[in-house]
């Protein structure tokens, strides 16, 4: 190990310094063997081209494969908006629309979107004007530390849309009957991918209900 | 995540050949593919992704049946009014699963493929049979409240996780795949997956699903111990033809291991209302591994009384 190069680099020692390099340490000793080994079945990686079309613009980007959506649009796109809570599909932090329907962008990778377009809660807005969903969001006071809330509202967006084209529930009552007008239990029903730990759920389901109301 | 090379497949068929190579995994909506690969538990050297094929349809059969591609997602095979209309068990099942953002993305196949929600399967660190043949099973004497019951062994009680599955498992749906030589074969669901103590199949891409029968008055009854998403204890998906005085009670997944569900038939004739049906069936013959396993046990005589 001592006659090995170091792998840091040279650095003076403050607290930030400390941190920081002790960070890394950790970051690189936790990663899988193959990583850091040549092994033969290993996969050199490497970069693909792909374009996006978010908010209404056209990007190219070129990144690795793994690069999850969420990543995407957090590291390389610059639009932090969307959190990532869990990185695992729990949590509806990191939800976003594609093609107009709303997906968790940390389970999907951005390769598989190439061409597609994605539409962030940068993106809802109309200008200096709030998307209605974000004015009631705002009014009903629809959040505390806000982590969630950029997910909440896109879900929200999306769900609206999907009660407008009937889609049903698991508290749909008659599945062969159209969507009727959605109840508070319908919209926490439909909106259960997205958590909220300041617990602001009853000012969500109010905020929910006055875009609901605005758009019909 | 380890490293991999990304393609998009040409065609069913270049699909299917692809995987002859053991490191290639097949791409759909990918909610479970990355959730495992961003944990090691798969670790692919190479991803096809399917999802720009032409497999998204729902289609009449000539029998009066449905045949549902491998690429419909979960959430528009739920409110297809065909399948609200004619199956709403399958519809049902599809609702109370996951969350709406997760069914936008899911497949019909991919539902059907997905891995176990085992907690030592998730952890590369434990001893799991399912990741590592031999290496032993960490569930058995940990927390496994929500493992099987019926149909495991000493070498895995892990459930298959999947609603939509039970469902299908109820309206005897066949599963139509395409081996990597091109050759296409059509499953009895029932035959799908494999219980513990055979080797850990890896299946050819599914091309699609196809349900045999038109069945109504289909329900489904999902207890859980949480709300909204959160992994069923018991499902169970019943059906009764409406023009016959007998039924036969399908008791599916009471959480059997990669296979699906076991029948267990055999109940009384309904009473004239059709509003209370209690049947009791072999359960508590079972016996329970540690206190998680007697919950379930325990509850489903309980699953056996709905409207």
């Amino acid at each position: 190990m001592d006659n090995t190069p170091s792998i840091f680099p040279t650095v003076e020692v403050t607290c930030r310094t400390v941190i920081e390099t002790g960070t890394t340490a950790l970051l690189l000793s936790s990663l899988p063997r193959g990583a850091l080994a040549a092994g033969t079945d290993q996969v050199e990686p490497s970069l693909m081209s792909i374009e996006l079309r978010v908010n209404d613009h056209l990007h190219h980007l070129t990144l690795d494969p793994r690069t999850t959506l969420l990543d995407a649009l957090r590291e390389h796109l610059a639009l932090a908006g969307s959190k990532k809570g869990c990185d695992h599909g729990q949590c509806g932090a990191c939800t976003v629309l594609v093609e107009g329907r709303r997906i968790n962008s940390c389970l999907t990778l951005a390769a598989m979107h190439d061409g597609q377009s994605i539409t962030t809660i940068e993106g809802l807005a109309f200008g200096q004007d709030l998307h209605p969903m974000q004015a009631a969001f705002v009014e009903h006071d629809g959040f505390q530390c806000g982590y969630c809330t950029s997910g909440q509202i896109c879900s929200a967006v999306g769900m609206l849309a999907e009660s407008r084209k009937g889609m049903p529930s698991y508290l749909t009552a008659d599945l062969t009957q159209p969507v009727a007008e959605l109840g508070d239990d319908e919209i926490r029903e439909r909106m259960s991918g997205n958590i909220c730990r300041c617990a602001a759920y009853p000012n969500i389901v109010a905020a929910i209900k006055q875009a609901m109301g605005e758009q019909t | 995540m380890k490293a991999f090379s990304y393609e998009r497949a040409r065609s069913v068929a270049d699909a299917a050949s692809a995987t002859t190579n053991p490191g290639v995994k097949i791409i759909a909506g990918g909610t479970n593919l990355l959730d495992l690969m961003k944990l090691q538990v798969e670790t692919p050297s190479a991803l096809v992704d399917i999802n720009r094929l032409p497999l998204d349809k729902i289609e009449e059969t000539s029998d009066g049946g449905l045949r549902i591609g491998a690429l419909v997602r979960n959430s528009d095979l739920a409110a297809d009014p065909r399948v609200r209309q004619q199956y709403g068990v399958l519809s049902r099942a599809l609702l109370a699963g996951a969350s709406a953002q997760l069914r936008n993305k899911a497949t019909t196949a991919g539902n059907l493929l997905q891995r176990t929600r085992c907690y030592y399967f998730y952890d590369v660190t434990k001893p799991c049979n399912k990741r590592v043949p031999g290496s032993g099973c960490s569930a058995l004497a940990g927390f496994n409240r929500i493992h099987a019951i019926l149909g495991e062994s000493e070498a895995c009680i892990a459930t298959h996780p999947s609603d939509m599955a039970v469902a299908m498992r109820a309206l005897d749906a066949k599963v139509e795949t395409i081996d990597r030589e091109g050759k296409a074969r059509t499953t009895p669901i029932a035959d799908f997956h494999r219980l513990p103590g055979r080797t850990n199949r890896r299946s050819p891409p599914a091309r699609s699903s196809r349900l045999s029968h038109c069945l109504r008055r289909l329900q489904a009854l999902r207890c859980t111990g949480r709300s909204a998403i959160g992994h069923p204890m018991l499902l169970r998906c019943c059906r009764w033809p409406p023009s016959s005085t007998a039924f036969t009670v399908e008791s599916a997944r009471r959480g059997s291991p990669s296979a699906v569900s076991l029948r267990s038939r055999g109940a009384s004739p309904p009473p004239n209302t059709v509003s209370r049906i209690q049947l009791s069936v072999p359960i508590r013959s079972t016996q329970p591994r540690t206190r998680f396993s007697r919950a379930r046990v325990d509850m489903a005589p309980m699953i056996s009384r709905f409207r």
